[in-house]
């Protein structure tokens, strides 16, 4: 059996898994038999003449495959065959310019990135909801890694309060929109990087679209409402999420992986208002949600390089008084409305009603 | 059978500020009222008025989520930890 990775933008044919085994002595034998179990592949890999889109590049063994050679290039049955879209604007093997050669220098060098790994993070769309105490840690590990696409959803403008905690932004930043804060600082960062502003509450009218343009989402919502919108959407659109929360000195995290599970397997309902303070009501130590923002960022490039063991069906916890790590086991619920085996929630709701918000104190987004 | 009981810290005030207590019982319910017997209003915080778990309250014995064990009536042995976990959003500015 050969190991195929699949680029995360291929992820949704293959049940959310980023390697597949199949068999094929050729490449040709091998898009045939990842056509037949996983319908969709061939056409997202081939054009019309059979031969492979101009944005997908092939590598065998970490080795690309140039165009002279062709779809009788044979493989061996330990082999591994990755499929790689080429960066936005690239055309045909793509090179790093020398200075993206010494910007991740430290990371390529590990074995279990390289240069391929490289153009998979620089070929994912992430995308992380809010630029707040979690999103800016992720954010920026992310965009310093050269993920090649960042969106952030956030309409909150930057405070004076936020400083202790939310590393995007600084003191000459208040008073701005958080999104073009964020922006600066990620391109001051990384300048390789596309980063995407989605200045807006997230609602259920437009989180399918948004979310529908990115490959993983990264959880940074500061409100119940939003976990469930972001939650539901992301099972709708088959779309990994990673999941992270804090509260004073307790952190928790997650991946949410289509078809294992999702937050309402875990947590079917909110608390009701009141009963779950927010980090403006109870506080927060800084460097907590660095810790798990990080975690996140860790996350969400083991998703995309297909290495290491996801926090999968797994809730890592936090507690930073006793410096305890600890993991408890998540399961998919068969009951659960809208992952389980007979859902009842096939599109968004009203979030605001699910969690018995008044209308007015909403804080979606 | 004596449990270590693992209070989040949404619910310590509830229980003098403790992180970790000690726990007696044969069930998740039973070491939950032996808390509550020294600490009343306890176990209301987790357990609803029809003596189901509240659903933004997850517990766990050990690493497993007890509604996939036998929810408050999931046995427990010596050793054994009990973790109750809230749910939480962050945030807020």
């Amino acid at each position: 059996m050969v190991a195929v990775y699949v680029p995360t933008s291929l992820r949704r044919l293959t049940n959310g898994q980023a390697k597949v085994e199949v068999d094929g002595d050729t490449l040709d034998m091998l898009i045939q038999n990842l056509e037949l179990q996983y319908p969709g592949f061939r056409q997202a890999l081939l054009d019309e003449g059979g031969g492979f889109h101009r944005f997908v590049n092939v590598y065998i063994n970490n080795r690309e495959v140039g165009d002279e050679v062709g779809m009788a290039t044979p493989i061996g049955k330990d082999d591994e065959v990755a499929f790689v879209p080429a960066i936005a604007g690239g055309a045909g093997p793509l090179r790093f310019t020398p200075e993206q050669v010494k910007r991740y220098q430290r990371q390529i060098i590990l074995p279990e990135v390289g240069p391929v790994g490289q153009r998979k993070l620089l070929a994912a769309k992430v995308l992380c909801i809010g630029a707040g105490g979690l999103g800016s840690p992720a954010a920026l590990y992310l965009a310093a890694a050269g993920v090649g696409t960042l969106g952030i959803v956030d309409f909150d403008t930057v405070d004076l309060s936020n400083l202790h905690r939310q590393l995007l932004h600084g003191h000459k930043d208040i008073g701005r929109l958080k999104t073009e804060s964020a922006r600066d600082t990620l391109h001051d960062r990384n300048p390789d990087v596309n980063v995407v502003l989605h200045n807006v509450p997230l609602t259920s009218e437009n989180a399918l679209e948004i979310i529908g343009q990115y490959d993983i989402v990264v959880n940074g919502s500061d409100n119940f409402p939003t976990r469930y919108l972001v939650n539901d959407a992301c099972v709708l659109l088959k779309k990994p999420l990673v999941d992270g929360g804090m509260f004073k000195f307790d952190g928790q995290a997650t991946v949410f992986m289509p078809g294992k599970g999702c937050y309402r397997c875990l947590f079917p309902a909110p608390p009701p208002p009141g009963a779950a303070p927010s980090c403006a009501e109870a506080g927060v130590l800084g460097a907590l949600p660095g810790v798990i923002g990080a975690i996140q960022a860790v996350e969400t490039m083991k998703l995309i390089l297909g290495i290491g063991e996801p926090l999968v069906n797994r809730l890592l916890l936090f507690d930073a008084l006793s410096m305890e790590f600890r993991e408890v086991k998540i399961r998919r619920d068969p009951e659960c409305p809208v992952c389980g085996d007979n859902p009842t929630i096939t599109e968004l709701i009203d979030y605001v009603e699910f969690c018995g918000l008044p209308r007015e104190s909403a804080l979606i987004g | 059978m004596a449990v270590q009981v693992r209070v989040p810290p949404l619910l310590r005030e509830a229980v003098g500020g403790a992180r970790l207590l000690e726990g007696s019982g044969d069930t998740v319910d039973a070491v939950l009222q032996d808390i509550d017997r020294r600490h009343p209003g306890f176990r209301e915080r987790l357990i609803d008025e029809h003596g189901a778990l509240r659903r933004f309250v997850n517990v766990y014995v050990n690493d497993e989520d007890i509604r996939y064990l036998n929810k408050l009536a999931t046995p427990v042995r010596d050793g054994d930890t009990v973790s109750i976990l809230p749910s939480v959003a962050g945030g807020g500015g």
